[in-house]
C-alpha cells in the first residue's frame, strides 16, 4: 500500500511529502504520525513540503490537523520548505495556515523546534547530539 | 496550437482529482503560463474538482484552450449532477462549508482565477466555469 514514510531522528519525526496527496494517503499519514508520537514519545514533527507544487484547502487542512493532533499528544509541528508560488496561492485562497508553525528550511525548522544550534551544519557541537 | 483544443476528464474518485490537477498543470505549462499563474489555476482546479466529487457525488472536468485576440487562456468547466447549491452567494463566502473542508473552496478558487461563474439549482447539479488568462 502507498504510504508516506515517517522517519525517526531522536525525538523528532521527519516527514517529506513528495507525492500528490489524495484522501487515503492523507488519512493514513495522520494515523501514522499520531501513532509514532505515541509509540516513540516524539516531541517534534517536521513536515517538508518543498516538493509540493500546490497546497489546496484539503492539504492545508491535513497539515493543520496533524499540527493540532500532535500538539494534543505533546509534540510541536513545523511545516518547512513551502515554495513561494504555493505561499502566494495559499494566502489568496484564504488560508494562511493559522496554528501551523512554518520555517523556510529543514534546518530553520529544527532550530524552531529545538533551539539555536539544532539545525544541521550550524557548526556547534553542544550537547544536543543526545536528543 | 492554433486549432481549438478541449478534453474531458471524469471526476469519480480521489485519484481523478489528482489526475485532473496534473492535466491542468500540463496544459498551463504548454501555454507558457508563469509559475504563480500555473499554481493558482491548478489549485483552483483542485478545489473545484474536489467539490464536484465531495458535494456533487462525482462529475467531470472539461479543459479548453481559448483565445481572445492575441491573448490565450484556459477555461475549465466542472459539472456534477449532485444536489446543487441552494444559496450560491452563501456558498461563496469564506468559511462556509457543508462538508469536511475548511470552506475556502468556492470563494477561494474565485480569487485564483480571472473569470468565474456558477450555474446551479437544487436538484439540478452544479456547473462551475473558470477562466485564467495568460
Amino acid at each position: 500500500m502507498e504510504r508516506i514514510p515517517v522517519l525517526r531522528m531522536g525525538s523528532l519525526l521527519l516527514i517529506t511529502i513528495q507525492v500528490d496527496m489524495h484522501d487515503k494517503l492523507a488519512m493514513q499519514l495522520q494515523d501514522d504520525v499520531t501513532q509514532r508520537i505515541s509509540d516513540w514519545g516524539s516531541t517534534g514533527v517536521l513536515i517538508d513540503i518543498s516538493s509540493l507544487e500546490i497546497v489546496d484547502s484539503f492539504i492545508g487542512r491535513m497539515l493543520a490537523n496533524i499540527a493540532g493532533m500532535s500538539r494534543v499528544l505533546g509534540a510541536e509541528t513545523v511545516v518547512v520548505g513551502m515554495q513561494p508560488a504555493v505561499a502566494i496561492t495559499l494566502v489568496e485562497l484564504g488560508m494562511s495556515l493559522p496554528g501551523v508553525r512554518t520555517a523556510l528550511s529543514v534546518e530553520a525548522g529544527m532550530e524552531l523546534l529545538f533551539g539555536p544550534g539544532a539545525g544541521f551544519g550550524s557548526g556547534s557541537d553542544d550537547d544536543r547530539a543526545q536528543a | 496550437m492554433t486549432e481549438p483544443r478541449r478534453e474531458t476528464l471524469p471526476l469519480k474518485t480521489s485519484n481523478d482529482v489528482v489526475f485532473a490537477r496534473q492535466k491542468v498543470r500540463q496544459w498551463a505549462i504548454e501555454l507558457h503560463f508563469g509559475l504563480v499563474d500555473q499554481t493558482k489555476l491548478v489549485t483552483a482546479a483542485s478545489e473545484l474538482a474536489r467539490n464536484a466529487l465531495d458535494h456533487g457525488k462525482g462529475g467531470q472536468m472539461c479543459i479548453e484552450q481559448i483565445a481572445n485576440g492575441a491573448r490565450v487562456g484556459l477555461k475549465l468547466i466542472f459539472e456534477d449532477q449532485g444536489p446543487g447549491i441552494p444559496d450560491i452567494e452563501l456558498a461563496l463566502k469564506d468559511g462556509f462549508t457543508t462538508g469536511s473542508g475548511m470552506g475556502f473552496g468556492l470563494g477561494g478558487s474565485k480569487r485564483l482565477v480571472n473569470e468565474f461563474s456558477i450555474d446551479s439549482a437544487p436538484g439540478k447539479g452544479t456547473r462551475v466555469t473558470v477562466v485564467r488568462w495568460k
